[in-house]
């Protein structure tokens, strides 16, 4: 705003400036072609597919079925219990990851000594690709040979080892577990960056009148980095849901289906099922939920004054 | 006896030799074409196995090698993938016509499956004669899908009986369990003794490797006719539901590892290996995996057996045949079917019969091939005689899918195992979309 | 930090007491964190040079009694009959191509739509914003068929060069997210100065905003590459062969083919784990400035 009242005009070596929209075409041009071809024509394909019945085992037999897939998927026990199951994951982690994340930033916040050791290492778990941080938890989770059982049996916590991803249901818990680890480190690094951006003087001036730390941090603190948390909140929420990498690696969606999380679930029905209709209306289905969940939580940022 | 050596290596030397003549002959005559040397392009063969079971990629690089060899023109590009992803890395590299794979592994269960979608190539008047009559049938189960042949069998292989001698004698056990009720016994008493916390050990995991075991005892415990006459499922009564109760029994009863219902072929071979378990079922290759030295804390102490039976029927085992079948997008279809027939040749079957047995007849009368251990030859005889199947239907994955969630719930206790076979054979519409 | 001018009062007992509880409660609290953090992994470092015979043992040796680096050659340097390392060194390399190569694009794109969407006003502006972040959140699981078919009908199927287009598709909206960030606590005067010399807005932005905003950038093109070079979905349906696995999915094949190998399987975690890893301790505190700088200031 500033801008124009400081701009002068002076003569230019150039023919008449571009209206801004033009030098805004010409700028986003390249992104939106790169962004928006490999994202319009395939999902325009898969709505296309998503209203056919294909099937591979009988190419050439592809009759037009309209919205049946999709209706047969709204009702189907199968499309509900992995929507349940990734609703679960997704609450659960994220959940597990701020409130952790918190703890672990608020500790990093704090003047020790050595502070500098943690902060430097936290970083690690993150770093992890996806792959290898579920190959790791898989083989800690090892049934037979496992460093959890080993570490939990020497330690007198528990008699006999655990089939810990064979069980139905500690499966999902052990996958959280893995998530979890990954990603706390993500979310401490962010609202530590949140707490340091907070005036010191402020938590200084409430002590000094007298509140413990603890008031300290519900009362000026928390409002302070609410708006962090929102953005925390919304990010690993879109992650969460579309899930599939670590599971995949870990259980494969196992046992019996107890990790089976809706993006999973679509990709069995594509590619082991061999039902490219119902996979495409599967994959417009997923997509909704998550635009209906991003755009709730667009509403609530716009509500706190971010866009 | 070095005469004889050196006479039988100038022997195989003039029959190289010969051979290679010929076939440098065979190359120089077809000239009926104007590009004279259009056989001898080089030609790049992509072929897709398993790493797992039967044949090891070491034995199958001693069958290539000899081949290539024998066919200079010809390389052939191997890989090896995880039998639990070869399904799938089939369909997702033949799909959409492009194909990248000359020759592919083809299970028992998945010929009706690949002929709908059209995967693979029908072969049925290409193969030479000799192999239809001296090769064992169960091997053709693999490779045939009404009436015609899709591909060439190659491994012919069922489950079985492996026990740890040592164990079962120091429980007093001194006969090879000829039912799954002296199975039970003698798990029993290994138990009692303190031997071992399991004795039974299985490849139990949500995968294939289940159903091939489940099938196993369900010709045992009722019939593996999963359908019957009509197209009814009847897995959910019978002999499938008999040999789900069974396996939920063993496990009920601290008889089998409940870390089983994670395990693959591999663990089991590792458990009995390490000798942490006293009995198990497995694929031939299991033996040489379970005694030998370099590997085996129980090596020289593994025997094995046909598969126990029960009442009336003697013994069964799970027909885990696999064929090498011609993909459809192959564009060398016919130097293709040369190296599948190559591998599947008794010499090179005859090769390493540690990991797999020959499936052809003569292999089995042949003292030099069943001398490297008799006792094994004799029983997979016995065995090979008669194989049971799976369904094989168009929809076996899902099928098979299906039955693997059903029969994890049912062993975790979560449902009974009548109402997870009833549950899946309520779904069967569904699943035959 | 803290106020020092209580320097001259002596605190009670009591307050000494709750204040070394205090102390112990946060130091414990870092040991125990520092332990979460190092001991899976640890564990899988060890399991990477411990002899079978020590992983397979029960009960469990942390300390193996006999420890080679064997695996790390077989891998790195060696041959194995099913040409599991080649594979793997093709992995590795394919996986550095690409990441850079889509990095590479995705910066530059990425930036001069982020400038637009910072500087410029034009209709429509706030819609296309949404639709680009709409983007980045659309699960893979939506595209993948279509997608498949596509590249397969296009002759991409097993090709770099397919993943590179893909993924530039959901890195860019990713650096467009936070270099606005970052251009829009540039103050504008710098480019109104640029203009006034004679910059087209282009000019403004290279010659102005780009050396500002350089750490910025940096961090950006770090987050770019550590996010392509974890991708996998879309790598286990577009890739078949070595011309264009990606390390991931040699991970994948690996577990599937060394199921029961453990001590491979950790060794080709570690190797697989050491570029991402490396990158992020050595340049951490630009990719905490642009993990902060995308959420905490946009």
């Amino acid at each position: 705003m500033t801008s124009r009242a400081l701009r002068v005009r002076a003569p230019r070596r150039r023919s008449r400036p571009w209206p801004e929209t033009w030098v805004a075409v010409a700028f986003i041009a390249p992104a939106a072609l790169v962004i928006l071809l490999v994202v319009v024509v395939p999902l325009a394909r898969a709505a296309w597919m998503s209203v056919f019945d294909i099937s591979l085992v009988r190419p050439g037999d592809e009759p037009f079925v309209g919205l049946r897939n999709y209706l047969e998927q709204l009702t189907s026990g199968d499309f509900w219990g992995a929507t349940g199951r990734a609703l679960w994951f997704t609450v659960v982690s994220t959940a597990l990851e701020l409130s952790l994340g918190l703890g672990l930033a608020l500790l990093m916040d704090q003047p020790l000594r050595f502070r500098w050791v943690l902060r430097t290492l936290v970083i690690l778990p993150w770093a992890l690709p996806t792959i290898v941080n579920a190959l790791m938890w898989r083989w800690i989770d090892n049934a037979e040979y496992g460093a959890l059982n080993a570490l939990l049996t020497q330690l007198g916590l528990m008699d006999q080892y655990k089939v810990w991803l064979s069980d139905s249901d500690i499966a999902m818990w052990m996958v959280i577990l893995a998530d979890v680890w990954k990603m706390t480190p993500f979310v401490a690094i962010l609202l530590l960056a949140a707490l340091q951006s907070v005036d010191r003087e402020l938590i200084e001036v409430a002590k000094v009148d007298g509140a413990s730390s603890f008031r300290a941090f519900r009362h000026i603190l928390a409002p302070l980095i609410a708006p962090v948390i929102l953005i925390v909140l919304v990010l690993r929420t879109m992650e969460a849901f579309k899930v599939f990498d670590i599971i995949w690696i870990m259980t494969g969606g196992g046992p019996a289906n107890a990790t089976q999380t809706i993006a999973i679930y679509a990709y069995q029905t594509a590619y082991q099922g061999y039902d490219f209709g119902r996979g495409a209306a599967l994959g417009y289905l997923i997509a909704l939920i998550i635009m209906v969940l991003a755009a709730i939580y667009l509403r609530l940022l716009g509500r706190t004054g971010k866009t | 006896m070095r005469e004889l050596l050196k006479m039988r290596r100038a022997g195989g030397a003039l029959l190289v030799g010969a051979l290679v003549a010929g076939l440098v002959l065979t190359g120089c005559s077809s000239t009926a074409s104007p590009a004279p040397a259009a056989s001898q392009a080089p030609i790049t063969l992509h072929a897709l196995f398993m790493k797992q079971a039967a044949y090891s990629d070491a034995d199958v690089k001693a069958m290539t090698d000899a081949f290539t060899a024998a066919n200079p023109n010809i390389t052939v590009v191997p890989e090896y993938v995880a039998y639990e992803a070869l399904h799938d890395k089939i369909v997702t590299a033949q799909i959409g016509g492009s194909g990248f794979y000359d020759v592919v592994l083809m299970d028992t269960p998945w010929p009706a499956e690949f002929v709908k979608a059209g995967l693979v190539t029908d072969i049925t008047d290409k193969i030479p004669a000799d192999f239809k009559t001296g090769v064992f049938d169960s091997a053709w189960t693999a490779a045939s899908y009404q009436g015609k042949y899709y591909g060439v069998p190659w491994i012919n292989d069922t489950k079985f009986f492996f026990f740890n001698k040592k164990m079962l004698t120091d429980a007093g056990i001194t006969a090879a369990p000829k039912t799954w009720d002296d199975v039970v016994t003698a798990a029993k008493a290994i138990k009692a003794k303190g031997l071992v916390q399991y004795p039974l050990v299985g490849s139990w995991k949500q995968a294939e490797a289940v159903i091939c075991d489940w099938t196993q005892l369900a010709a045992v415990f009722g019939g593996s006719d999963f359908f019957d006459a009509q197209g009814n499922a009847n897995f959910d009564e019978g002999g499938g539901l008999g040999a789900l109760k069974f396996m939920k029994q063993l496990l009920d009863d601290g008889l089998m590892n409940p870390a089983s219902l994670g395990f693959g072929e591999d663990d089991v071979n590792n458990t009995m290996a390490a000798g942490q378990a006293a009995m198990a079922l497995n694929w031939t290759y299991g033996y040489s995996v379970m005694n030998d030295p370099a590997k085996s804390k129980v090596a020289g102490q593994i025997d094995v057996v046909a598969s126990p039976g029960e009442g009336s029927v003697a013994t069964s085992g799970v027909n885990g045949g696999m064929s090498l079948a011609i993909t459809a997008t192959s564009k060398n279809p016919d130097a293709a079917l040369k190296y599948a027939l190559w591998l599947a040749s008794q010499k090179s079957q005859e090769m390493d019969t540690a990991n797999a047995f020959p499936m052809w007849k003569a292999s089995f009368e042949s003292a030099d091939v069943t001398k490297a251990n008799p006792a094994f030859f004799a029983a997979a005889k016995v065995q090979f005689a008669g194989l049971v199947a799976r369904p094989v239907v168009p929809y076996y994955t899902k099928l098979s899918n299906a039955l693997q969630v059903a029969i994890q719930t049912a062993l975790q206790g979560k449902a009974t195992p009548e109402q997870a076979l009833a549950d899946v054979a309520a779904k069967l519409p569904d699943l035959q979309k | 930090m803290a106020a020092s001018s209580r320097a001259a009062y002596r605190p009670g007992p009591s307050v000494r007491l709750r204040r070394l509880l205090r102390a112990a409660f946060l130091y414990g609290g870092m040991l125990i964190a520092l332990v979460v953090i190092l001991a899976p992994f640890a564990w899988l470092l060890i399991s990477s040079v411990a002899a079978p015979v020590d992983l397979l043992g029960r009960p469990l040796q942390w300390i193996p009694a006999h420890v080679g680096f064997g695996r790390f050659l077989d891998l790195t340097v060696g041959s194995s009959p099913d040409d599991t390392a080649l594979g793997f060194r093709a992995a590795l390399v394919n996986s550095s191509v690409i990441a850079s190569t889509v990095t590479a694009i995705a910066m530059v794109v990425g930036t001069l739509a982020a400038y637009a969407f910072a500087r410029l006003r034009f209709p429509g502006r706030s819609w296309l914003i949404l639709a680009f972040m709409a983007t980045y959140m659309l699960p893979p699981i939506a595209l993948i068929l279509p997608l498949f078919q596509i590249m397969n009908a296009l002759g991409l199927r097993d090709t770099p060069l397919a993943l590179i287009i893909i993924y530039s598709s959901f890195v860019t909206p990713y650096v467009i997210w936070i270099m606005r960030g970052y251009i829009e606590t540039i103050s504008p005067e710098l480019d109104d100065a640029a203009r006034v010399d004679g910059c087209s807005r282009l000019g403004a932005l290279v010659r102005v905003i780009v050396p500002v905003a350089m750490p910025g950038l940096v961090s950006t093109a770090l987050l770019s590459f550590l996010l392509a070079w974890d991708e996998f979905l879309y790598a286990l349906i577009i890739t078949q062969s070595n011309a264009s696995k990606t390390l991931p999915i040699a991970i994948n094949d690996f577990i599937g083919r060394h199921g029961v190998d453990f001590g491979l399987l950790a060794t080709g975690g570690v190797i697989a784990a050491l570029p991402p890893v490396i990158i992020a301790f050595v340049f951490q505190r630009y990719i905490v400035a642009g993990l902060t700088a995308g959420s905490v200031k946009g």
